[in-house]
């Protein structure tokens, strides 16, 4: 019997042992599988990861840029911010999301859609337009930074919550599963083989006690015709002994 | 004999002025701050130049906007006294100057009502120098007709309203339209004020305001390329006056380019440096470069104008004129600030000294 490890509660069958070898099998399928989505996500997340790294850093020079920009706007006009803001009506810079499939795994990315807009670009007609519009195109540059950033930092929270998931179940496959199926099978092959070691002793058994059996029975039986051959000669000698036999019952004739 | 009575009347504040302007950020002064680490250090080199400790009850930290309303305070403040001790005609002098202000201020209530905007919040980012008595009802108005009818009737800027009454409805273009015809008539009204007053104000004033308009007509011209604004509708715009008009201001509402805009401001000796570097720049395709490069030449020359007119005595001119000095130095400041706060030493240097 192996006690070495969990098992599953089962009757040692050849059924069971057919069932439990095809899931162990489904098993070490699922996670060669698992291992390869893992492997890929893995990669997956690696590039990403460098990809963000790489976009907060331009998005600081990005930032800066603009804040800087927006300076000279103030620096030309004075504060326009409120005119801007109540002449804004059609929003120029949309945000489109589409899914991105990874192994199985959905990750939005989102696009950046640009409407050539007209709004306010009358602002600062009098001095200071031309400094508004390059704010308003850095701006517009910053936000597609800031947009793709966004997109890549939901991929890699996304990404790093299935991979660790993904890791679970690579490693619940490996470390739990596997190990109790195969504990299993051994169980149930240890069993069977007890079995049949029970059965080859009870056959063994069974065949001794045949044996002795007809040993017995053939001593009884020669004991027998040696006793009726002496009876014969009784009878031969004794001839009411023969009208005896009729009446009386053999014990060995049974029908 | 103007020369004669001029201290009779405006001499104590004429003097005041001049001592204003003594207060005026020296070229020494901007190299102290220039070499500010922090916005803190900037407040400690103010606070040993006239702006004293204008920012000693701020709690830090500091914004760059908190320094620029500051400094405008102090303008403000300095304004107002000179304008209660005015008499005629300095003070309508005076009240000419706070109208540009006044139709800024207009220009926002109206943008502000139009979307629904609280009254108290507008009337908080109007420019203190333009707040006249009637300016809250101004929230009422729904039509240029009504907003002229109850409300701009009464102040002085009506008769420059009355050129726009034809804008029927209050839509985004309209206002800006509005706001540069209503300058472009209070620009002619303050030229011919000046030229009411005696010699030495209105040559002073003329050539400022003829530098002003020109400035105007130049980015509106510049500024309106790849706009929906009709060359039709940009020639109204244009003021009147000026050392472009008339000739130049035609070829300027013709101009499609940056390259016809500077053969327009050939004719003028003064403007034609402008537009060296700008063609420079132009050159390499950078049409933003060459506008903002413009910018700083337009500064530039306005500083040096009003400047000038500080050479001349028993004039009004230079009241205008600190007042002008005194804003390009408010955003001086603001630019260090700005500078130091962004961490972008190589620009600090851009700013427009004044002495």
């Amino acid at each position: 019997m192996s006690g070495t490890g969990a098992r599953e509660n089962i009757f040692a069958t050849r059924m069971a042992l057919t069932n439990t070898k095809l899931r162990l099998k489904g098993a070490q399928t699922g996670h060669s599988l698992l291992a390869k989505k893992r492997d890929a996500l893995t990669t997956r997340f690696r590039a990403i990861l460098k990809k963000v790294d790489e976009a907060k850093r331009k998005m600081g020079r990005v930032m800066q840029l603009a804040s800087f920009s927006m300076a000279e706007v103030t620096y030309a006009t004075g504060d326009i911010a409120y005119l801007v803001q109540e002449q804004a009506k059609l929003a120029t810079f949309r945000v489109k999301a589409k899914q991105e499939n990874v192994s199985g795994v959905v990750l939005p990315a989102f696009e950046v859609d640009r409407v050539a807009g007209s709004d306010f670009n009358l602002t600062g007609l009098g001095r200071g337009g031309q400094q508004i519009m390059k704010a308003k195109e850095v701006y517009a540059k910053a936000i597609e930074t800031l947009v793709e950033l966004a997109s890549l930092q939901t991929a890699f929270t996304i990404l790093d919550e299935v991979i660790r998931a993904t890791n679970r179940r690579v490693n619940a496959i490996e470390h739990i599963v596997i190990p109790r199926l195969e504990n299993t099978i051994k169980y149930i092959m240890s069993e069977l083989d007890e079995m049949d070691r029970e059965e080859f002793f009870r056959l063994k058994k069974v065949q001794g006690k045949k044996k002795r059996d007809t040993a017995a029975r053939n001593a009884e039986q020669e004991a027998n015709e040696a006793a009726s051959a002496t009876a014969v000669e009784v009878a031969l000698e004794e001839p009411e002994a023969t009208e005896d036999l009729l009446s009386s019952k053999d014990s060995d004739v049974i029908f | 004999m103007e020369a004669l009575f001029f201290n009779v009347d405006n001499g104590f504040l004429e003097g005041i002025v001049r001592g204003y302007r003594g207060g005026i950020l020296t070229q020494n002064q901007y190299a102290n701050l220039t070499q500010c680490e922090s916005l803190e250090d900037l407040r400690t080199q103010l606070s040993a130049t006239d702006y004293g400790n204008f920012l000693a009850n701020e709690p830090l930290p500091l914004s760059t906007s908190t320094i620029a309303d500051k400094a405008t305070q102090i303008l403000v403040d300095q304004f107002n006294y000179i304008r209660s001790n005015a008499v005629q005609p300095l003070s309508k002098f005076l009240e000419y100057i706070t109208y540009s202000y006044m139709i800024d201020n207009i220009i926002l209530l109206i943008t502000g009502t139009l979307h629904e905007r609280d009254t108290h919040e507008l009337l908080e980012r109007c420019h203190p120098l333009g707040v006249f008595d009637t300016m809250p009802a101004l929230c009422v108005a729904t039509n240029v007709e009504e907003l002229y009818q109850s409300v701009l009737v009464e102040t002085p800027l009506a008769p420059y309203f009355r050129g726009c009454l034809a804008a029927t409805d209050l839509d985004d273009l309209n206002i800006e339209i509005i706001r540069n015809t209503v300058y472009k008539a209070y620009l002619e009204d303050f030229y011919n004020f000046c030229s009411g007053l005696s010699s030495p104000t209105s040559d002073v004033m003329h050539k400022i305001l003829s530098f002003e308009a020109d400035r105007r007509t130049v980015n509106i011209t510049i500024n309106s390329f790849g706009t929906e604004l009709t060359k039709e509708q940009r020639a109204k715009l244009f003021p009147t006056i000026g050392r472009l008009y008339p000739e130049g201001n035609n070829q300027l509402a013709k101009a499609d380019e940056m390259d016809q805009v500077r053969q327009a401001c050939e004719s003028v000796s003064e403007y034609r440096p402008f537009f060296s570097d700008a063609g420079q720049s132009a050159a390499n395709g950078d049409d933003h470069g060459a506008a903002s490069q413009l910018e700083d030449h337009f500064f530039q020359n306005e500083v040096h104008l009003n400047k000038q007119s500080f050479l001349q005595q028993f004039q009004y001119g230079v009241f205008y004129s600190y007042m002008k000095l005194k804003e390009q130095e408010i955003r001086n400041i603001t630019w260090i600030a700005e500078c130091i706060a962004q961490d972008a030493k190589d620009r600090i240097q851009d700013f427009i000294p004044i002495f």
